[in-house]
């Protein structure tokens, strides 16, 4: 049998070669993995990546596009971030969104014959106080029957959006909608204004913008961040410290879950109008991978967030020109995602073999 | 009452153990990686792996049984991937899953894409088709259930027993289990951790790709997208539902699809069909939890799941 032993030894001062290497082996390695798809997929990977900053970046229309994919992906970034911290495993964010569209749904069709002043701040708490309903069911499994909560939250994401089909199959269903299963949309006092005039980009993106640094100021200046790191270090440490571990992980559930909310909020009230089963592409399991590129920073979430939405953007176009298939962009982010969290570990350890 | 009528057909029973099989290799290949110490949350992914590359394989030419060692080798690799990853560098087993899970489904979807580019509907391959055991296929109601499957079901219970046997009755299923309960006696006994753990998962990978396999091999005759649909959630599931026991895991996975069974059914009955479809596809995930929740009070953790071996470290 071949002998693999190794050990991991902990660095006291990390020096600028240690901290910046493993990170840039990191993204090499993911570029060449990538290219040498995209290779087999005939086509040359110079052109695709060219083609991929090209349709991300390229043009105000593209750039647009990107900050506008990127505005779901910041919400549900720092709905994974906030819980990941406090390790507090939230594999539901695609559900919560759901709930927080729905919310924005019924509220904004008209039964609710509001001032948007009034109306759209109305709409974003319920939105958050949905996604935080949601999202403390599993935390109550988990701090009352001990009930691991990644299962939980994978499968409420499966019973949710089931449950959302049925009212857009019933309730919900708009009777304008020629028969697809489609909400009513919404009125216009319901609806997110743009953030410049004329350009296609709503106040969406400036709420998770400033949610983030909220949510920066929460886990930087507050008890409530302290106590939800020491949580995610060590439970028993913490436990110890006089912190009630349940209790902090039910706030961290609720102010999770209701960033997760927002992203359905922003999508249905500042892009789509109305809700369908496919607003959201995986934007709650993609957000896992923007928290973890970001290292659970949430400022770092907002240039995650970009980068992710970029590559997504980009591969769209890209795809149409080249012919290789938009999996390459999901495939690209599952293999940073992977050496990322292994370049960081070593920033951190020196492997020794045994 | 039309649902207690559908209880004593065996043809209920047999469609039962059918839609149980898959769950049962990915259940067990699951229970494997945890019962070692790893969760493995790249189930849900090297399923839909394994589900491709089988049919594909056969679809290019491959007989059935290569098709399902073909399937195997693929889920070993991400399983080698998964293990290198969380096993000797220890990175969570959380993080490290959802991406398996996530590369594997996104470089199936390529490779799916890259094979047939053309195609609106995907081809069919022969699949397995359904082998009455002579003799034993006579036994009322239990006969026609067991014993006229297809072999990859028949695959599946043996499975079950192996398993088993090799968990409890013998040293390398001791050294499995204490890998996952006390490494530190593994290491003192002059046995690799690392090697153990790293083992089982690529082996459980392994289990799971064919459990997708059967999928697209056996229950169908063609790969879809979605195809999965959340199975390998539900198995992470049944592993906790039995308690991580080969045995009290197949009894969860049969259990859970005869309710699967019961609802197609039911659905197709007068007061089924009042009732919107969504809300039976729902009953296998609330199933789950409820099982979950359950069993979760009596279940006994292997102690140190999820915990990293660091040899040196106390």
């Amino acid at each position: 049998m071949v002998r693999f032993q190794m050990r991991l030894e902990p660095i006291n001062n990390p020096n600028i070669a240690r901290k910046s290497v493993p990170p840039a082996i990191a993204l090499l390695t993911t570029i060449l993995i990538t290219s040498v798809l995209a290779m087999l997929a005939g086509a040359n990977p110079f052109s695709v990546f060219g083609l991929i900053l090209e349709g991300a970046f390229g043009s105000q229309f593209a750039l647009l596009e990107t900050l506008n994919r990127a505005t779901p992906l910041i919400f549900t970034g720092l709905a994974v971030a906030v819980a990941f911290r406090a390790k507090f495993w939230n594999i539901g964010a695609e559900a919560q969104l759901y709930a927080g569209a729905l919310i924005t749904v019924l509220l904004g069709i008209g039964i609710l014959q509001w001032p948007a002043a009034i109306l759209l701040p109305f709409i974003i708490v319920a939105s958050i106080i949905a996604g935080a309903i949601l999202l403390l069911v599993p935390a109550l499994l988990k701090t009352r029957f001990g009930v691991d909560e990644v299962v939980t939250t994978l499968l409420f994401n499966f019973i949710f959006l089931l449950f959302v089909s049925m009212l857009l199959e019933g309730p919900l269903k708009d009777p304008m909608g020629m028969g697809w299963p489609k909400s009513a949309r919404l009125i216009p006092e319901a609806r997110l204004p743009r953030l410049f005039e004329g350009l296609r980009l709503h106040w969406g993106f400036g709420l998770a913008i400033f949610s983030s640094i909220i949510v920066w100021v929460i886990q930087t200046k507050s008890t409530l961040g302290y106590e939800m790191r020491a949580v995610g270090l060590n439970k028993k440490a913490a436990a110890f410290a006089g912190i009630s571990v349940n209790l902090v992980l039910i706030k961290t559930a609720l102010i999770s879950g209701g960033l997760a909310a927002l992203a359905g909020f922003s999508e249905v009230a500042g892009l789509k109008g109305s809700l369908t089963l496919d607003l959201s592409p995986g934007f709650g399991y993609t957000g896992i991978i923007v928290a973890m590129l970001a290292l659970l920073n949430p400022l770092g979430v907002v240039v995650a967030a970009l980068f992710v939405a970029g590559i997504f953007v980009g591969a769209d176009s890209m795809s149409r020109a080249a012919g290789v298939p938009t999996y390459l962009a999901d495939i690209m982010l599952a293999v940073a995602l992977l050496l990322m969290v292994l370049a960081i570990m070593l920033t951190r350890f020196r492997v020794i073999r045994d | 009452m039309e649902i207690i009528e559908i209880l004593f057909t065996a043809s209920f029973w047999a469609a039962a153990i059918r839609i149980a099989s898959p769950l049962i290799f990915a259940t067990l290949g699951e229970l494997i990686c945890e019962r070692a110490g790893v969760l493995n949350l790249g189930i849900e992914g090297i399923m839909v792996s394994g589900a491709f590359a089988g049919w594909m394989a056969v679809y290019s030419g491959t007989g059935l049984w290569s098709g399902v060692c073909i399937a195997m080798l693929v889920g070993m690799l991400f399983g080698l991937l998964h293990s290198t990853l969380t096993v000797p560098f220890g990175l969570s087993q959380h993080v490290v899953g959802l991406g398996v899970t996530l590369l594997a489904t996104s470089s199936t979807y390529y490779a799916y894409r890259l094979a047939l580019p053309e195609v609106t509907s995907p081809p069919k391959i022969e699949a397995f088709q359904p082998y009455e055991v002579p003799i034993l296929v006579d036994i009322p109601l239990i006969g026609t259930a067991l014993f006229s499957q297809t072999p990859l079901t028949y695959l599946a219970l043996v499975l079950v027993v192996l398993v088993a046997v090799i968990l409890y009755r013998t040293p390398l299923g001791l050294a499995v289990r204490a890998a996952g309960e006390n490494p530190a006696a593994v290491a003192a006994q002059g046995l690799s951790v690392t090697a153990i753990r790293m083992g089982a998962v690529i082996v459980g990978s392994g289990l799971m790709a064919v459990g997708g396999a059967f999928l697209t091999m056996s229950a169908f005759d063609s790969f879809f997208f979605e195809m999965v649909n959340g199975r390998g959630w539900i198995c992470i599931a049944l592993v906790v539902f039995g308690s991580w026991q080969p045995g009290k895991a197949l009894l969860g996975a049969v259990l859970f699809a005869a309710f699967d069974a019961l609802q197609i059914r039911v659905q197709q009955t007068s007061f089924g069909t009042q009732i919107p479809y969504q809300f039976f596809l729902m009953m296998p995930y609330i199933l789950s939890i409820l099982a979950l929740i359950i069993m979760s009070r009596r279940a006994e953790v292997p102690a140190a799941l999820m915990i990293p071996f660091n040899k040196g470290e106390r």
